[in-house]
């Protein structure tokens, strides 16, 4: 007999537990992944965050932020008061006192003063593989989306691009090394003995040397700009391709050239994908640590990037310091004690925060240019 | 005004190893409205194409045989730049596709194309091609807002705009109604009809009425083949192949 009520009042079967179950099981390990991050992100801002905040007006610690990095030397003065100078403060102590004995002398590398050169050191590393690889990666796109035939070729550099992607960095460092610093070619009149080849310009003395840039700026900056390309290349071509063909035939039919509807119709709509992704990819070069650790980085600098230089050319070719590797070096090399957690909280605090920053403004970018662009 | 009346002879067409069209012959007479009728894949929109080497872009898309001629240059000829052959055959595509910016801007693209013109000289020549349009009144207070507020028989309109802003001798129009409600549809229309005085026009559609309501020629296309071509009156009232009635009154396609 046929009883509507039946169809709907059926008690509960038992697949709706076993739905249950799934969903409560998927819930929880979804929460775990908040948990994690929570931990991390929690552990961080709570011993960070107190290094770069201060209770008193300006609220900020300036110093930790435009300081140079130094030795941190701690020890008991005659009267068993505990000092924590910075290598340069600690000096002029000793100057000061002069003749008054000092207890207990401890010293921790790395662990004083603040982090301004790594600071600017990750900022010029950064711009200067972003301009490279943009440069490089959006031409690149758009010969891949606009000029290039469907062609087994074209697909086989397609999936060499995107095999690329998958290289671990370390290795992009290890290439960076020995193409950048040790092989690529450099004018000079005074080539260096490791040179692999020397190629005669006849001006003056001057020669081709491949004898490489040395560990410095700008080695660093094309072997990150090497490791981001593929993500660059395939962003930048699947915005291009979002374009719809319509606005492409458009511009063709009326008298525009493939370069003109590149220019004036393609790009111009394609822009705000391509800058999101690119601001993407700026944050995965702020935060690498293998490609720069041969090809610019290192551990220790006297002087701040900018001090010392005769000319730009000597920013590009000196060594700088960089956050990541910064990082690294102080959770690694350095016993960690009581006097380095400043620097190591510290440090990974501001690194967050840069990163942060630099994600918001990916978001607000892409949000305000898709808002002008609609189709 | 120069290269107005189309000749097609022996055509073969194919996208790869496909025929797409086989054996066209057509003479488009200058300053008349033809229409392009037959049922879907039939080739007739490969034609249109084929008139301004839209089909250039496409690229296993290649002419076998035979060629296109706008009063008698050959426009294969390697004499002949696609992109001034692109200026004087305008094309309107099925799908209105104006750029996401503002409506002067939209119709200024093709002019600026050609070099800077000066601003009294380029607001002159959009108002004048807005004014062909029929969509000047709509429009003249909003220059600056976005085309994409417009309706779709507006964008439709200034599609058209945008074409004959650049001055062409000869208009393609690929379904250009195929979007649009009938009172938009009768706009265009009654726009076609107008636009005859100054262009030769090419006019692809689905739709029986529109191509007896506004061409004076009716090629009528079968599976890459042209069935038959002649007056509309007589296309429509008195076709010489069987073909062409079947599929007029609609026995198939």
């Amino acid at each position: 007999m046929f009883n509507p009520e039946n169809l709907i009042l059926k008690g509960l079967p038992k697949g709706h537990i076993k739905d249950r179950v799934v969903r409560s099981l998927m819930a929880g390990l979804t929460y775990a992944i908040v948990l994690i991050a929570a931990l991390l992100f929690g552990k961080i801002i709570v011993d960070g965050a107190p290094v770069l905040f201060k209770a008193q007006a300006p609220f900020v610690d300036f110093e930790f932020l435009t300081a140079k990095n130094e030795t941190l030397h701690v020890f008991d003065d005659a009267q068993g008061t505990r000092h924590q100078l910075p290598a340069s403060a600690y000096s002029d102590y000793i100057k000061k006192h002069e003749g008054t004995p000092i207890f207990n002398e401890t010293t921790y590398s790395y662990s004083g003063g603040g982090i301004a050169g790594p600071i600017v050191g990750t900022i010029l590393l950064t711009v200067g593989s972003m301009i490279l690889a943009l440069f490089f990666g959006v031409c690149a796109a758009i010969y891949l989306s606009e000029y290039a035939k469907q062609s087994p070729f074209i697909h086989a550099v397609r999936l060499a691009i995107l095999n690329l992607a998958g290289i671990p960095s370390i290795v992009f460092g290890l290439f960076g090394f020995s193409v950048f610093v040790l092989a690529v070619p450099v004018i000079t009149a005074t080539p260096s003995d490791r040179s692999l080849l020397c190629v005669p310009l006849f001006i003056n003395d001057y020669v081709m040397s491949f004898q490489g840039w040395n560990s410095s700026l700008m080695a660093g900056c094309a072997t990150l700009a090497c490791m981001i390309l593929p993500v660059i290349i395939t962003a930048s071509e699947e915005s291009l391709r979002a374009v719809p063909q319509g606005f492409r035939d458009a511009s063709l039919a009326l008298g525009a050239t493939r370069w003109q509807t590149i220019r004036k119709c393609v790009i111009p709509f394609s822009l705000s994908g391509i800058l999101t992704s690119s601001l993407l990819a700026i944050t995965r070069v702020a935060g690498e640590t293998a490609p720069i650790m041969f090809t610019a980085a290192v551990a220790a600098k006297d002087d701040l990037p900018w001090q010392g230089l005769k000319s730009p050319f000597d920013l590009l070719s000196s060594q700088v310091q960089a956050l990541p590797y910064h990082i690294y070096t102080l959770a690694a090399r350095i016993p960690s004690s009581e006097y380095t957690q400043r620097a190591q909280y510290g440090s990974v605090f501001v690194f967050l925060v840069i990163v942060a920053f630099l994600s918001l403004g990916s978001m607000i970018l892409r949000s305000k240019l898709r808002s002008k662009l609609k189709w | 005004m120069k290269h107005s009346s189309i000749a097609i002879s022996n055509l073969d067409f194919s996208y790869g190893s496909s025929p797409a069209l086989n054996d066209i012959n057509l003479e488009i007479p200058a300053k008349s409205v033809t229409a392009f009728i037959g049922p879907s894949g039939c080739g007739k929109s490969t034609l249109l194409r084929c008139i301004n080497r839209m089909n250039d872009e496409i690229p296993i898309a290649k002419i076998t045989r035979g060629g296109i001629y706008l009063d008698g240059i050959d426009i294969h000829d390697s004499s002949v730049d696609v992109v001034k052959l692109r200026r004087d055959v305008g094309m309107v595509f099925q799908k209105s596709n104006p750029f996401p910016r503002s409506i002067y801007d939209n119709v200024a693209y093709g002019l600026r194309l050609q070099g800077s013109l000066p601003k009294s000289v380029l607001d002159q020549s959009i108002e004048e091609a807005l004014r062909a349009a029929a969509l000047w009144d709509e429009v003249k207070d909003r220059m600056n807002e976005s085309a994409f507020g417009l309706s779709g028989g507006q964008q439709q309109r200034l599609c058209i705009a945008r074409t004959i802003a650049v001055k062409p001798s000869i208009v393609l129009m690929d379904e250009p109604c195929s979007a649009l409600d009938p009172i938009a549809t009768a706009k265009v229309e009654e726009l076609i009809w107008d636009l005859k005085a100054h262009y030769t026009i090419v006019i692809v559609t689905h739709n029986m009425q529109q191509a007896s309501r506004v061409s004076d020629k009716t090629a009528f296309f079968y599976m890459g083949n042209l069935i038959e071509f002649s007056e509309t009156s007589r296309i429509f009232s008195n076709p010489r192949v069987k073909k062409t009635e079947e599929y007029i009154t609609g026995r198939f396609g």
